[in-house]
Parts: C-alpha cells; sequence; structure tokens
C-alpha cells in the first residue's frame, strides 16, 4: 500500500531533481543554444571549457529524474513517457549529439565546425523538446485505465510550442549569465550583451506561459485564484517583479555572479509556480501521485538510501564545483 | 510503411539495438577505469614517469569513451517507458528503486569526479587527483551491480509478490530480489568481461605499436601488463561461464535447450552440437555436427544423463532458437580464442621474447575487438534466451509494450539507427586515431585542459599513420 507521507516526500525529492537539472544543465544547454554567437576559437573554447568539467553531472539529475519517476511513480512514468513519446526521444538525440560534441570537437580538428553544430543544434532541439513537454504535460494527456489513450502527435499545441520557446529563452538567460560569472575579457562582454537579449524574452516567456496556463482548464484557475489561496499566489508575480528590479540593477553596475543568482531565483519561482498548478495530479486531471505512487515498501527502500545519499552528492558536486572555481583561464592566464 | 509491421517487434529491435551499442561502452569504460587506477596507483608509488604517461594516454581515450557511454545510457533510461510501459508500470516497484540506486551510488559518483579526473590534475593534488579515479572506477563497478541485478531479476524473478493492480511488489524484503538466483553468476561473469575487453583493446594496441618498434617502452609495459591480465582472467572466465551456465540449466531450462540446440529430448543422454542449423518452424537442427555423451557430460556431468529438449516446453514458451545458439557459439569460439592468447603469451614470455614475436603481436591485434564482440554475443544470447518474456515466466514479452503506433516506433528506430551509426562511428574513429599514435614521453594530457592556452595545446593525434587493425570489425 501507498503512504501519503513517504509519498509526498518522493514528489518533494523528484521536484528537486527535476529542479537541480533544469537549472544545471539550463545553463548548458543555454550555452549550447548561444554558442554559434561566439566567435570562432578562443572565445568558443572558453565558453565550452566552462561547463566541461561539469556538464556530466548536471545531466545525471535528468536521470535521477526518469529513474526516480519510474521507481516512486511507475504508473505516472509508464503513461507520461508513452504520451510525450516523439519529443521524449528528440531530445535524447539532441543530447546525444550535445554530449559528445564536448570531446569529438577536441579530436577532430578538421570538422570542429560540425561539432559546433552538433553542439548548438544538439542543445537547441535538447531544451525545445523539454520545453514542449512541459506544455504537453500542462494540457493535460489522454488517459484510459492504467495507459496513455491519444495518438502520437497530442502533445504538438500552440501552448506546447509556447513553452517550448519559453525554455529556450530562459535557458539562453541562465546560460549567458553564467558565462557572465565564469568568463572574463572579450567573451564576458558577449555574455553581457546576450544577458540583455534574453532577459526581457525570457520575463515576456514567463507572463505568456503564467497567462496562458490558467485558462487551459484543469482545475489550474481555481488553484490560483479561489480564496484564500490568491493570497499566497498573488504574491509570486509580486516577487518576480522585485527579482526582475534587481536584475536590472545588477547589470547596469556590471556584477559577476547576482545576475545569475538572480535569474536562479525566478527559475525557482516558476518552479514553485509549476507546482501550484499540478498538485496533487502528476498528469493533469487523471493520475494523482497517490494513484501513481509505488508500495511504502519500494518508497520507503529508496528513502533511506537517498536521504544518506543526497546530501553527499552535494557535498562532492560542490566541491566539484569548488575545484574549478574562478574565472575560466584564457591565453596567458595560468 | 511500417503499417504491417508489429509494433512489438519494431520496440524489441530498437531495445535490442539502442541497448547493443550502449553495452559496448561500458564494457570498455569499467575495465578502462580499474586500468586507470592501477596505472596511477602505479605511478604514485614508483614515481616512474613511465606509468604516468601511460595514464594520460589512456585517459584521453577513456574520456571519448565516457562521453558516449553517458549520452548512450541517457537514452536507456527512458527506453523503459517509451516503448515499455507496461512492463514499467508492472515491474517498475521492484526494478525501478534498483535502477534509482544506480543512479544515487554510481552515476553521480562517476560523473562528480569525472571532471576533476579528466581536467583537475593541476588544480588538485596527487592523492586527492587519485582519489578521483578510484570514485570514477569504483562507480562504474556500483552501476554493473544495480544494472545486473535488475536485468538477473527479469531473467530469475524472486522476492515478489503480485497486488491488486496487477504489479510486482516486494514480499519480504529487498535482499532477495537484490541478490536473486542468476545474480552473483551474472554479475561476475560480466565484470571478468569488461576487465578481459579492456585488457584485449589495451593489449592490441600495445601490440600495434610493437608491430612498428618492438623497442618503445610505453608500448611494452601495456602489451605485458594486458597479455598477463588475458593468461590470468580467460581461463577463469571459462570457468565462470560454466558455472553461470549450470545457474542457468537450473532455472532458465529452456535457454540451455536453445544454447545447446536440444529441440529434442535425449532421455539416453544428449551430444554435444558443435554446429548446426537451427530450423525453428520445424523445430529440427538440420546438419548438426554432434559428439556423442558430451552434453549430458557437460551439463549433468554424467555421460549417460538424460536431458530434457525444447518439446518438453509449451510451443508459447519457446525461445527462438537460431539466435541464441548462434551468439552462444561466436562467445564461446572468441573465449577459446582468447585463452590461446594468453597461454601463447605465456610461452613467449617464459622464453623471453614477449616483445619480438610477431605473430604473437599480429595474434593480439586481431583479438583487439574480439572482447567486445563476445560481450555483445553473449548478452544476445541471454537476452534473446529470455524470451517470450520479460520478466521470466510471469510476463509475456507481448504484453509488455506501450500502446503505440508502429509508425511510431518505426520512425524512431530508424532515428537512433541513422544517429547511433553516425555519432558513434565518429566517435570509434577518433578511438582509432587516437590509439594509432603511440604514447610519447611527456605524454599531453586532455586537449580541452582550461587551463591549456589555445595556442600551446598540443595537437590532438592525427593520424600520422595507417589505423590500427584493432578496430576492424
Amino acid at each position: 500500500m501507498a503512504d501519503v507521507m513517504l509519498t509526498n516526500i518522493w514528489a518533494g525529492i523528484l521536484a528537486f531533481a527535476v529542479f537541480m537539472y533544469v537549472v544545471m544543465d539550463g545553463f548548458d544547454l543555454g550555452i549550447g543554444v548561444m554558442f554559434r554567437a561566439f566567435p570562432v576559437g578562443r572565445e568558443r573554447d572558453t565558453a565550452m571549457n566552462s561547463i566541461a568539467p561539469v556538464w556530466d553531472g548536471n545531466e545525471t539529475w535528468l536521470v535521477l529524474g526518469g529513474g526516480g519517476l519510474l521507481a516512486a511513480f511507475p504508473l505516472a512514468y509508464s503513461v507520461i513517457m508513452s504520451a510525450l513519446y516523439a519529443p521524449l526521444v528528440a531530445m535524447l538525440l539532441g543530447l546525444v549529439f550535445r554530449g559528445v560534441a564536448f570531446e569529438f570537437r577536441w579530436r577532430d580538428p578538421a570538422h570542429r565546425a560540425f561539432w559546433d553544430i552538433a553542439f548548438s543544434g544538439g542543445s537547441l532541439v535538447a531544451a525545445l523538446m523539454q520545453g514542449i513537454m512541459l506544455g504537453a504535460l500542462l494540457q493535460g494527456v489522454h488517459v484510459e485505465g492504467r495507459a496513455y489513450a491519444g495518438g502520437w502527435w497530442d502533445w504538438l499545441t500552440p501552448f506546447s510550442l509556447l513553452t517550448g520557446a519559453s525554455v529556450v529563452v530562459g535557458y539562453g538567460l541562465l546560460g549567458a549569465c553564467w558565462l557572465n560569472w565564469k568568463t572574463a575579457g572579450e567573451t564576458q562582454l558577449h555574455a553581457r550583451r546576450l544577458m540583455r537579449l534574453f532577459a526581457p524574452l525570457t520575463l515576456v516567456a514567463l507572463a505568456a506561459v503564467s497567462a496562458a496556463t490558467p485558462f487551459l482548464g484543469n482545475e489550474y484557475f481555481a488553484r490560483w485564484f479561489s480564496m484564500p489561496r490568491v493570497l499566497f499566489t498573488a504574491q509570486v508575480p509580486l516577487v518576480i517583479a522585485i527579482l526582475t528590479w534587481r536584475f536590472v540593477r545588477s547589470l547596469r553596475r556590471n556584477y559577476d555572479l547576482a545576475p545569475f543568482v538572480l535569474t536562479l531565483a525566478v527559475f525557482g519561482l516558476s518552479f514553485v509556480g509549476l507546482g501550484i498548478s499540478m498538485y496533487p495530479y502528476l498528469v493533469p486531471n487523471s493520475i494523482t501521485l497517490d494513484m501513481a505512487a509505488a508500495p511504502a515498501s519500494s518508497q520507503g527502500f529508496m528513502l533511506v538510501g537517498a536521504s544518506i545519499l543526497v546530501p553527499l552528492i552535494l557535498a562532492y558536486t560542490a566541491w566539484s564545483y569548488w575545484v574549478f572555481r574562478g574565472k575560466v583561464a584564457h591565453e596567458g592566464y595560468h | 510503411m511500417f503499417h504491417d509491421a508489429d509494433a512489438v517487434l519494431l520496440a524489441r529491435f530498437q531495445f535490442g539495438f539502442t541497448i547493443s551499442f550502449h553495452f559496448i561502452f561500458p564494457a570498455f569504460t569499467i575495465g578502462l577505469a580499474s586500468y586507470l587506477a592501477v596505472l596511477e596507483a602505479l605511478w604514485l608509488r614508483t614515481g616512474k614517469a613511465l606509468y604516468l604517461d601511460l595514464y594520460k594516454y589512456w585517459l584521453k581515450i577513456f574520456a571519448v569513451v565516457f562521453a558516449m557511454g553517458v549520452v548512450s545510457g541517457l537514452v536507456m533510461s527512458y527506453q523503459f517507458g517509451t516503448n515499455w510501459a507496461v512492463f514499467s508500470d508492472r515491474a517498475g516497484p521492484v526494478i525501478g528503486p534498483l535502477m534509482a540506486y544506480e543512479v544515487l551510488t554510481a552515476f553521480f559518483l562517476e560523473a562528480g569526479f569525472l571532471g576533476v579526473m579528466l581536467f583537475g590534475m593541476k588544480k588538485v593534488g596527487r592523492g586527492l587527483h587519485f582519489f578521483a579515479t578510484l570514485m570514477v572506477a569504483i562507480g562504474t563497478f556500483i552501476s554493473a551491480f544495480w544494472i545486473l541485478s535488475v536485468n538477473s531479476w527479469m531473467q530469475t524473478p524472486a522476492g515478489y509478490a503480485i497486488n491488486a493492480q496487477g504489479q510486482f511488489v516486494p514480499a519480504d524484503g529487498w535482499l532477495p530480489i537484490i541478490f536473486n538466483p542468476s545474480f552473483p553468476f551474472r554479475l561476475t561473469h560480466t565484470v571478468i568481461a569488461a576487465y578481459l575487453t579492456t585488457a584485449l583493446a589495451v593489449g592490441a594496441v600495445g601490440a600495434w605499436h610493437l608491430l612498428k618498434d618492438s623497442a618503445q617502452e610505453h608500448a611494452r609495459k601495456m602489451f605485458s601488463m594486458a597479455m598477463w591480465m588475458a593468461a590470468l582472467v580467460a581461463p577463469v572466465q571459462i570457468l565462470v561461464g560454466d558455472q553461470h551456465g549450470l545457474n542457468t540449466l537450473q532455472h532458465q531450462p529452456a535457454k540451455i535447450m536453445a544454447v545447446e540446440g536440444h529441440y529434442r529430448s535425449h532421455p539416453e543422454g544428449a551430444p554435444l552440437i558443435l554446429f548446426g542449423i537451427p530450423d525453428d518452424d520445424a523445430q529440427q537442427m538440420k546438419y548438426a555436427v554432434e559428439i556423442p555423451r558430451l552434453g549430458s557430460l557437460i551439463l549433468k556431468h554424467d555421460l549417460n544423463a538424460p536431458v530434457d529438449g525444447l518439446d518438453t516446453v509449451a510451443p508459447e514458451n519457446r525461445p527462438p532458437v537460431k539466435v541464441v545458439f548462434w551468439t552462444f557459439r561466436v562467445m564461446v569460439g572468441l573465449g577459446f580464442l582468447m585463452l590461446a592468447l594468453g597461454v601463447y603469451s605465456l610461452v613467449a614470455r617464459w622464453a623471453g621474447r614477449l616483445y619480438d614475436w610477431r605473430v604473437l603481436h599480429r595474434f593480439a591485434v586481431l583479438m583487439g575487438p574480439s572482447g567486445f564482440i563476445a560481450v555483445i554475443a553473449g548478452w544476445m544470447t541471454t537476452e534473446v534466451g529470455r524470451q517470450p518474456f520479460t520478466v521470466y515466466g510471469l510476463l509475456r514479452t507481448a504484453e509488455s509494450a506501450s500502446p503505440l503506433a508502429a509508425p511510431a516506433v518505426g520512425a524512431s528506430l530508424i532515428a537512433f539507427v541513422v544517429v547511433y551509426f553516425a555519432v558513434f562511428g565518429m566517435g570509434s574513429w577518433y578511438l582509432l586515431k587516437l590509439m594509432s599514435r603511440a604514447p610519447q614521453p611527456h605524454e599531453p594530457e586532455h586537449a580541452n585542459l582550461p587551463a591549456h592556452a589555445a595556442g600551446i595545446t598540443p595537437a590532438p593525434a592525427l593520424g600520422t599513420s595507417s589505423r590500427p587493425e584493432a578496430g576492424h570489425g
């Protein structure tokens, strides 16, 4: 039998894993998306080197998201993966190109231009598909019994394209902020210019998705605007406005780290907003956390390990980031 | 174009294709990570630059293989849901936690320390760098532990109950599930296979460079280390494989019947069928070349012991013999060739000619890819031999698939095939280029070390010579 407490804890752990993935691979993929805006040579090398030691660890959170969903909510995993079949496969193939480019690019100078396109294109496809999958899930999927019952193009709607584009520009902003923090000289100046491009786009995208979501049905309107919920949810746009103001200020003052941290905060708030829309459903209107939950014996067994291992993972991940702290070296910056 | 095709069959092709490709990379990284740990330990203990050169040489190769393993592995963690939704729903409560433990104990460990291992040599102390290498090596092993536990549970399910929703759930704790009957044998056999595969690949690279210059110090060292490994491990592997086979006979007799090609029962003692053409439609072995009674001797350790054939198994539960029969023979044949190489190298070593016998070196070069082929063949034997079930005896493959239309599965299959051949084909080419250059004194580090300026980064190994034969096949 499923246990309510355990089920909610696992929903929290998985939400945390997905959030870690979104922000950490978010800046990796964002750098990929804008990679070809940087001139060939030193700047591209620097941009890639700033994430080369950490991208693999960042991507592992996606494996935890998928594996954890299978383990803790097998029914949701089986329905969602079938429903999002096409964008999921496209995302995986995009990540194949993106991932191997980290190595292949250096192994084959004659075809470096090709692997740069693979890196950039792979990142773009992966980011776009992740956004599309988010939209496709939010708008709801057709479930009958314990199985997906829709077609294999159901995911493609104007709303899912909107969320797709939103994730691309959001990741772009994260990537530009990361480079602003981790690089110096010309590369940093380029990153600042890209921040000024992606920041307003991200805000527009956020506003558009937030405005469209309550009208998708699926009780979203009630979850946001019924009393007394609205007293809490009304604070979310307010906090975003404050963060935006601080962000603009940090841009003007050419701060290195602050824009990145503020963007992370905006992502965090958006994620909370998604939680408000979805909870307690995993698949809107059809599968709740409780329905999809694996038995307490499965969730409990994993929780024992996760409560020890997740802090340990965070510790050595932090150590790895610390080893590669500071600005990425250019020529002569040994 | 797939309207008439069977969606389940296409999904099976897709899983088989993506996992076969993926399996090549961990089979190499499990062994290579341990080899790197040994090289770095030897360097730290002896202070000999030779070991550091070899470490840096193989580290560059490791980085390429690892990247391919990561991206193809990510695909696997989603294949269960995309194509095998019913299986995921039913078996998720049992296999899911094991896979989650794989992520938490292995994948993060590997990924967390890989950055320091590849790029951190000048950023952390020697001890800490060695620690990072060790963590990556241990991570690869832990990963094998969990995923082979999952696979073994699908082969020999244990410790489960079935709940009202038809899901497999743990019945009495997790130990019977994790340590299910075939797991210890499969884990030992597979990890040894990874070590042997790596030894043969390293040996082939060493031999290739010895053929060009038998005085090359680095080539001598790696060839010698690899040949020790082959000589010591190949016979152990054959013994372990035999035990694994006896375990399979006990728990999955139909798979052994397919391996042996025994369509019919032999109450008076079974022959060992060396070769033949299995005919699944007629359920008989054509043109069989067989040795009387030897089958009974191997399986039952008694010349006259009766051996059951597939005629004792209900037709709807029989595995396809053709694939199982042939892939098993490929694996075993290569295993004995590996043993021959190991023995040959011992003779050469005893004669003091390990670095001089060119026939030995040519043999070693030819055997370079044999480990990979044997691993894939053995994998196909055990996986196809599990058919027609995903969870052996309990959940049929035909009832495990996602409710997808054939065109969706077919289109994604084509996409995987095209992308994998292109991307991993290029990757293999880069590996051969790296291997075709001999390790040097003051071996350069990884090409995109952040601390290295672009201008003085040593050029990656461009094919200055022809590609080694180690890559053929």
